[in-house]
C-alpha cells in the first residue's frame, strides 16, 4: 500500500523526467482527439478515426520497406499519407455514390488494412528485414514512447489545438449547416478537407501512444460524453478536451503504477467510466433527471386530476365547503391507490386542499386552481373545434393531456382568440373562477 | 483433394455467406457493426480461455457469441436513449470492451498464451491442416464444415423471412403500419449476424470476415436497386474476391486473407468508376437528345 502511494506520489509530483514526458503526451493527445472529435461527432462521423486508424497500416508497412529501419518519423509520415488517402477515399465514394458514410468507412477500413497485412506479410517472407517492433507500433504503449517522440506529438498536438481555436467558427458552422456556411461564402470543402487532415494528424499521432483500435475511442467518447452537458459547442469542445486530458493523466498514472499494464486500454476504460457518469447524471438530458422529471410530471397531473375531480362535484351548486371521504374522491377517477395518496398529500401541503379526519374539501385557492384546469381544457376543445374543425367527442382527450401543459400566457391568448367564450363544445360552462379577480 | 482446393473453397464460403447477409447492414447503415463486433469479442475470448483453461473451439465460440450479441444490443440500448448518435454509440461500446480483453490479457498475462493481435483468430491458410475427425475417420477441414453450415443458416434464415427483412430494411415505418414487429426483427438480424462474424472468425480471421461482410454488399448495391438482385450480386462479388484473391496471395506470395480484401476493394473500385461513368455518359446523351429536338447540333 505505501508502494501505491509512493508511486503515485512520484507520479504526480512529476518527478520523473520520464514521467513527465509521458504526462504531457498523453494529456496533449487526448485534449487534441477530444476537441477534434467533437466536430466529428456532430457531422455523425464518429468511427472516422477508427477507419484512418486502420487505413494507416499499408502506409506504415511501405514507409518500413522503404526506409529499411524503424524510423519513428519515416512510420509516422508513411501512416499519415496512407491514412489521409483512406480519408479522400471515404469523401470520394460517398460523394459518387449512393453509399452512405458508413459502408464508405468500412470499405476503405477494410481494403487498407487488407493492404497493409499483405504489405507486411510480404516484408515477412521476402526476409525484407525484421519488422519487430512495427506491433507496438501499431498496438500502443505509451510508456514506450521517447523524448523524441513526445516532443514531435506534442508540437502536432499543440498546433492541431491552436487551429480548433482559430477556426472554431468556421468548423462550427460546417458542422452544424454546411449549406448555410456556403451560401454565406465559406469555402465548405476546403474546410471540409483542413478538418479531416487535423484528425489525420490526430490519429497519426495517438497510433503509437493508444494503438489503431483505441485511438477511435479518444475521438467519439469524450465527444459524446461531453455533449450530454451542454447545447454549446464551444463548451462541449473545451470539455471534451478535458474529458480527453484527464483520461490521458489517468491512463498514465495506471500504467505507472502497473508497468506490466497497456497505457491505451486503461485511458479507454477512464473516458468510458466519464462517459458512463455523464450519460447517466448530465442535468437535464441525463437519464436519472429524465426519469425524476418524467416522475415529477405525473405526480402533477395526478394532483391537478384530482381538483378537476372534485371542483367538478361543488361545480353545480358553486358549493365546496362540504368535506368528501377519500372514497368518495376515489369513486369520481381512476387513480392508483400511491399515486392518489401522494397528490392528496401534496395538494394539502400545498394549501390547495383541507383535511379533516380522512375527509378533504377545496380551500379557497384550490377552488380557484382547480377552476383554472377546467378552464384550460374547455378551452381547448374549444379551440380544436373551431379552428381545426374536428367533431365535438374527438377532442376530450387531447384536451386532456395539454391542461396540465398549457401556460398561463396561453390561456389568454385562447381567450383572446375565442373571444372569451361561455361554453366548451359540450354546452358546459367555462369556469372564470379566480379570473375576475386577477383581471 | 489439394490443400490450395480447400483454401480456396474456404474463401468462397466464407465470403458468400458474409456477403449476404452483410448487405443487409449496408441497406441499414450498420455496416460498421461487423468491424465493431471483430474488436468487441475480445474479453468473450479471453473470459472463455480463463474458464475453461483450454483453447477448445468451442467455449471460445460462445464467449465471442455472447460479446458479440450483446455489442448490437448495447449500441441499441444508448441509440435508444436518444442522446447519443448511432455511429458514436457503436464506437463508445465496442472500443470499451476491446480496451477490457486488453487489461484481462495483461493481468492474466503468465496464464494466458494469447497475444492481442493473434488472439485475432484463424489464419485460413492453415484451414487445410485443421480437419474434422469423426471415429477416426477424416472428413476434411473443420472449417469448411463450419462455414458451409453458416452459409446454408444464413441462406434459410434470409428465404424463409424474406418478406419481413426486406421490409424492415426499406421502410420501418411501413413495416410497423402492416404489424411487422420491426425490432424483433432488427435483433434477429443483428444476432445472425454476430453468430455468423464469429463462426467465421474462428476459421478465416477478422480481416477477411470484416471486409466480406460489407466490400461485396456495397459492389452489389451500386449495381441494383432490387434485393433479390442484390444478394445474388453479392455472393458473385464474393466468389470473385475470394478466387481473385488467392491468387493474387500466390502471387505476391503475401497473407490470402488481406489479398482477397484487397481484390474485393478493386472490384468495389471498378464498379463505382463504372457506375460513374456510365452515369455521366447517359447524361450527356439525354443533353444530346434534348438539343436535337430542340435544333441544336452544336453546342
Amino acid at each position: 500500500m505505501s508502494e501505491f502511494w509512493d508511486l503515485t506520489i512520484r507520479f504526480f509530483s512529476l518527478a520523473d523526467a520520464n514521467v513527465r514526458w509521458v504526462v504531457a503526451g498523453s494529456i496533449l493527445l487526448g485534449a487534441t482527439a477530444g476537441a477534434l472529435g467533437s466536430f466529428a461527432y456532430l457531422q455523425r462521423r464518429s468511427l472516422l478515426g477508427d477507419a484512418l486508424a486502420h487505413s494507416a497500416l499499408p502506409g506504415v508497412g511501405l514507409a518500413f520497406l522503404l526506409v529499411g529501419e524503424k524510423d519513428f518519423m519515416a512510420l509516422l509520415i508513411g501512416a499519415a499519407i496512407a491514412g489521409w488517402l483512406g480519408a479522400l477515399a471515404v469523401n470520394a465514394i460517398t460523394r459518387h455514390s449512393k453509399l452512405k458514410q458508413d459502408a464508405a468507412l468500412g470499405i476503405v477500413l477494410t481494403v487498407f488494412f487488407g493492404l497493409g497485412v499483405v504489405v507486411l506479410t510480404h516484408i515477412q517472407k521476402t526476409g525484407a528485414g525484421s519488422q519487430a517492433g512495427l506491433d507496438s507500433f501499431l498496438f500502443g504503449q505509451a510508456a514506450a514512447l521517447g523524448e523524441r517522440d513526445v516532443i514531435l506529438l506534442s508540437i502536432v498536438a499543440v498546433v492541431l489545438l491552436s487551429m480548433v481555436a482559430l477556426g472554431f467558427r468556421s468548423f462550427t458552422l460546417l458542422s452544424f449547416d454546411p449549406g448555410f456556411a456556403r451560401s454565406i461564402g465559406l469555402p465548405v470543402r476546403v474546410l471540409q478537407f483542413v478538418l479531416t487532415t487535423m484528425i489525420v494528424l490526430a490519429v497519426t499521432i495517438g497510433l503509437q501512444a493508444v494503438g489503431v483500435v483505441l485511438i477511435a475511442a479518444l475521438l467519439i467518447t469524450p465527444a459524446a460524453a461531453a455533449r450530454q452537458w451542454t447545447d454549446k459547442l464551444s463548451t462541449m469542445v473545451i470539455l471534451a478536451a478535458l474529458f480527453g486530458a484527464l483520461s490521458g493523466l489517468l491512463g498514465g498514472w495506471v500504467s505507472f503504477l502497473a508497468p506490466r499494464m497497456p497505457t491505451g486500454p486503461w485511458v479507454v476504460v477512464v473516458i468510458s467510466v466519464v462517459f458512463a457518469v455523464s450519460i447517466l447524471f448530465a442535468p437535464k438530458r441525463g437519464v436519472i433527471s429524465r426519469l425524476r422529471r418524467h416522475l415529477r410530471n405525473r405526480g402533477k397531473v395526478a394532483q391537478e386530476h384530482i381538483l378537476k375531480a372534485m371542483f367538478k362535484s361543488g361545480y353545480p351548486e358553486r358549493d365546496w365547503s362540504g368535506y368528501q371521504h377519500v372514497s368518495d374522491i376515489d369513486s369520481m377517477w381512476s387513480f392508483s391507490f400511491r399515486e392518489m395518496a401522494r397528490g392528496l398529500r401534496r395538494l394539502e401541503k400545498r394549501g390547495l386542499l383541507e383535511r379533516s379526519d380522512g375527509s378533504y374539501r377545496l380551500t379557497e385557492d384550490g377552488v380557484v386552481e382547480g377552476a383554472r384546469v377546467i378552464r384550460r381544457h374547455r378551452l381547448w376543445e374549444l379551440y380544436l373545434t373551431r379552428y381545426l374543425e374536428l367533431p365535438g367527442d374527438h377532442v376530450h382527450r387531447d384536451a386532456d393531456d395539454i391542461e396540465h401543459i398549457l401556460t398561463p400566457e396561453m390561456e389568454a391568448q385562447l381567450e383572446e382568440l375565442l373571444e372569451h367564450p361561455e361554453y366548451d363544445p359540450h354546452h358546459q360552462e367555462i369556469p372564470r373562477i379566480g379570473r375576475e379577480a386577477s383581471q | 483433394m489439394s490443400p490450395d482446393l480447400w483454401v480456396l473453397i474456404t474463401g468462397i464460403l466464407a465470403a458468400v455467406s458474409c456477403g449476404v447477409i452483410g448487405s443487409f447492414l449496408v441497406l441499414r447503415q450498420n455496416a460498421m457493426l461487423g468491424d465493431a463486433i471483430s474488436h468487441s469479442v475480445l474479453p468473450g475470448l479471453v473470459l472463455a480461455f480463463l474458464i475453461t483453461a483450454s483453447r477448445d473451439v468451442l467455449p471460445m465460440v460462445i464467449g465471442a457469441a455472447v460479446f458479440g450479441v450483446a455489442t448490437a444490443y448495447l449500441t441499441e440500448l444508448l441509440d435508444r436513449t436518444r442522446h447519443v448518435y448511432r455511429d458514436g454509440a457503436l464506437g463508445i461500446v465496442f472500443t470499451l470492451l476491446f480496451a477490457v480483453g486488453v487489461i484481462l490479457i495483461a493481468i492474466y498475462a503468465d496464464q494466458i498464451d494469447l497475444d492481442q493481435d493473434c488472439v485475432l483468430y484463424g489464419e485460413i491458410a492453415y484451414t487445410p491442416w485443421d480437419v474434422a475427425v469423426i471415429g477416426g475417420q477424416s472428413y476434411g477441414p473443420r472449417a469448411v464444415w463450419i462455414l458451409g453450415g453458416v452459409l446454408i443458416a444464413n441462406v434459410v434464415f434470409i428465404l424463409t423471412f424474406y418478406k419481413q427483412l426486406k421490409i424492415c430494411s426499406f421502410d420501418p415505418a411501413m413495416a410497423r403500419a402492416v404489424g411487422i414487429n420491426e425490432r424483433f426483427w432488427h435483433y434477429a438480424l443483428m444476432t445472425m449476424v454476430s453468430l455468423t462474424v464469429v463462426a467465421a472468425f474462428e476459421s478465416v480471421g477478422a480481416i477477411l470476415v470484416v471486409a466480406m461482410l460489407i466490400v461485396p454488399g456495397a459492389t452489389a448495391y451500386l449495381l441494383t436497386d432490387r434485393l433479390s438482385v442484390m444478394l445474388v450480386l453479392s455472393a458473385v462479388a464474393g466468389v470473385i474476391s475470394a478466387v481473385g484473391g488467392f491468387y493474387a496471395a500466390n502471387w505476391l506470395d503475401a497473407s490470402i486473407a488481406g489479398s482477397m480484401a484487397v481484390v474485393a476493394g478493386v472490384l468495389l473500385a471498378g464498379v463505382l468508376i463504372g457506375v460513374v461513368i456510365g452515369r455521366r455518359l447517359a447524361a450527356r446523351k439525354a443533353v444530346a437528345a434534348a438539343a436535337a429536338a430542340m435544333g441544336i447540333t452544336r453546342m
